[in-house]
């Protein structure tokens, strides 16, 4: 075991020096975590929405006023008003807007007399985020503009009443276990992939190849030295990753302890498939080449950002062996619901064990000699 | 007793031979020089004896343990100095020699004793706790010397220790490499391209070309043994066609070799055939360019087996080098 430790020692002491690596594997996952939070907000606000009123009478004008109160409390939409429908249109096409509310001028006329009165919602399908947002928005506004004044206290009308089990979640708070795992992915990354080769390259494991050790030996010590960097990636997420995305009670120990067995977990298995993956290349250009394709692979199959259950059946197959699916799953339960560790044994379960095939594998792979 | 014995070792890439059926045997306490140009064989045979490269067939017992058979007490026995740098630029010299010491399992006790030991015989003692990204190419180098010596190996392997280091950090090198020799009852094997170095420290020389072993004695007898104890280097402007026919049979003459305008003339006495040469260059009309004579060096032992300067030569694709791998220069197969 003293030449594994030895391996951890050198890797570790070098780790120290590099104030470039510790800023990349503790102040970027955060980086990316404000970022993609506030950014994917989950809440779209703010959008322009050109108003072409060709009625002016009292119905119409009551419908301006429930655009103004929305721009004022929800900020979904900021209603711009236009004259002439020709010059809303161009500036929709040209991007000022995202879409264009018309009133026809019979509008008042029909609402007064019950004619099926409509009003048209003419929105940039381009961007498909602010055009359902939009016609959402004004599909809810109307039931409320059509609502009569007095209820009768007593419908036949039968309503939904949604019953929420856990505090509302913000995005950020969501993105979280999908952001903790990917900074132990980039950690694994760059320990396991860009600076074993590196080091490969440069001839630094010729070093090691003339020393009496063993191919397991080697690669044990390469796997904790790089899951110890990606724990250390980890923890600073489930910390101060907690504290920035607001989840309640962050720094809770029982919450830190649970969450620090997954982080190993983790570490463990992303850094052991990182070494499988590497194990017969020499090219330091691989790992960079290949960096945004497996990044891309595991993290949106893992229903980090989306629910896996939507996924076409091809993309299902790369979800059950993708074990970034399983400790984003065990993140949210313990993030999100701060369940026990019982509800995430099997994700635990699935994380060593693949650790274990894809050290054998590793080991069974690497060449002792150049 | 021999501690290093290759018997008829050879090394393929695919098609290409890096070394041929290398045989031969090192005794305790040598110096043994491998010579060759670039793409001879000389870091492939090293490679093998190291156990880092396979051979194709053939073997080597290293202090009395088969490469292919019993690698991991070979790499007990022997330190080794590749052509690349395998120390850690970040860290400290006291640092690197601790890493490598655990990593052959020297203990704590040990460690304290030799350490110190090591960086006092490689004069690094007060750059112990520098990072060597800040030492110069040769204080690198005496640190990679000391890092081969850490467990305090029988055999000593040097791929080219002096490629790259200015001539004052060579000799330095060369004369450590010397004392510690001595000091340690080592027996060591190098390669390099500066043919001084190797005539003045080596016991041995092995001339390697093509992967076949062109020559083997010592750098004494080696001399002794091409024609001639001068070496006549000169050029000529309108030299006829058999001009080298005329050459030959100057007095003293026992060889001549010409490349492009330049023919170097082996002499059994250098002043005679100077004189008569230079009668007979103006008796033909032929202008002399450039004249030098000198006695015979390694370098003309190495002409003289090789049939040629150290040249580039297209390299082999070992396993061993990517087109990345940092070298300190020259070297090759």
């Amino acid at each position: 075991m003293h030449r594994v430790w030895a391996i951890i020692e050198r890797d570790l002491r070098r780790f120290r020096r590099s104030f470039a690596l510790i800023l990349i594997s503790m102040v970027m996952p955060l980086v990316q975590l404000v970022v993609l939070g506030y950014a994917f907000g989950g809440v779209i606000k703010n959008l322009k929405v050109g108003v072409v009123d060709q009625d002016h009478q009292v119905p119409a004008i009551k419908l301006h006023e429930m655009f103004q109160a929305v721009s004022v409390n929800a900020k979904t939409f900021t209603p711009i008003y236009y004259s002439d429908k020709a010059t809303a249109i161009q500036d929709l096409r040209n991007g000022i807007i995202s879409g264009v509310m018309e009133i026809p001028p019979d509008f008042s006329r029909k609402v007064l007399a019950g004619a099926n009165p409509h009003i048209a919602l003419i929105e940039d399908n381009t961007d498909q985020f602010a055009a359902s947002a939009l016609s959402a928005n004004l599909s809810a506004l109307l039931p409320a503009y059509n609502a009569r004044p007095v209820e009768p206290r007593m419908t036949a009308t039968a309503t939904l009443d949604i019953v929420e089990v856990y505090p509302y979640v913000p995005y950020i708070q969501f993105l979280l276990p999908g952001v903790i795992v990917l900074a132990i992915f980039i950690s694994a990354m760059i320990g396991g992939g860009i600076i074993y080769i590196d080091d490969k390259a440069r001839g630094l494991h010729e070093g090691y190849l003339v020393t009496p050790i063993r191919k397991f030996e080697l690669i044990l010590g390469f796997t904790l030295s790089g899951a110890l960097k990606a724990i250390i990636a980890g923890i600073v997420l489930i910390t101060v990753g907690s504290i920035i995305a607001g989840i309640p009670d962050p720094l809770n120990p029982i919450r830190i302890a649970k969450m620090f067995i997954l982080v190993v977990a983790t570490a463990l298995a992303l850094i052991s498939m990182m070494f499988l993956i590497m194990v017969r290349v020499n090219d330091p250009l691989v790992p960079r080449a290949i960096f945004g394709m497996l990044n891309t692979v595991l993290y949106f199959p893992s229903g980090a950002v989306y629910p896996t259950q939507s996924f076409p059946q091809w993309m299902k197959v790369i979800t059950v062996i993708d074990p970034f699916t399983y400790a984003v799953h065990g993140f949210k339960q313990l993030v999100l619901k701060n369940t026990g560790l019982a509800a995430i044994s099997g994700d635990l379960l699935f994380l060593f064990c693949f650790t274990a095939i894809a050290m054998s594998l590793a080991t069974l792979l690497f060449k002792r000699t150049l | 007793m021999f501690d290093v014995e290759v018997e008829n070792i050879t090394k393929r890439f695919g098609d290409f031979v890096a070394v041929d059926g290398l045989s031969f045997s090192v005794g305790h306490g040598e110096i043994f020089g491998l010579l060759g140009p670039n793409g001879a064989g000389k870091s492939t045979l090293i490679r093998m004896m190291t156990t880092l490269v396979p051979p194709t067939s053939g073997t080597a017992r290293i202090n009395n343990f088969d490469i292919v058979r019993q690698p991991n007490e070979v790499r007990q026995s022997i330190g080794v100095i590749p052509q690349a740098m395998t120390s850690d630029l970040e860290l400290t010299a006291l640092e690197n020699l601790t890493i490598f010491s655990k990593l052959y399992g020297i203990s704590r006790e040990q460690r304290k004793k030799n350490i110190p030991k090591l960086l006092e015989d490689v004069d690094l003692t007060q750059w112990a706790d520098k990072p060597i990204k800040m030492f110069s190419g040769g204080m690198r180098r005496r640190l990679e010397i000391a890092r081969g010596l850490v467990h305090q190996p029988k055999i000593f392997f040097l791929d080219e220790p002096t490629t790259g280091l200015d001539p004052v950090s060579r000799v330095s090198v060369w004369e450590m490499l010397a004392r510690l020799k001595r000091e340690r009852d080592l027996t060591i094997i190098v390669t390099t391209h500066y043919m001084d170095e190797a005539d003045k420290l080596c016991d041995r020389i092995a001339i390697i070309d093509h992967g076949k072993l062109a020559a083997l004695d010592s750098p004494l007898k080696l001399k002794a043994s091409i024609p001639g104890k001068n070496i006549l280097e000169v050029s000529f402007n309108g030299a006829p066609e058999n001009w080298i026919e005329t050459l030959r049979v100057l007095p003293e003459v026992a060889d001549v070799k010409s490349h492009e305008n330049v023919f170097r003339i082996s002499s059994n006495n250098g002043p005679k055939t100077t004189v008569e040469l230079l009668e007979t260059a103006r008796d033909k009309n032929v202008a002399i360019a450039s004249l030098s004579v000198q006695s015979t060096t390694l370098d003309d032992v190495f002409v003289y087996y090789t049939g040629h300067q150290l040249r580039d030569a297209l390299q082999a694709p070992s396993a061993a080098e990517s087109p990345y791998m940092m070298k300190r220069g020259g070297g090759g197969l």
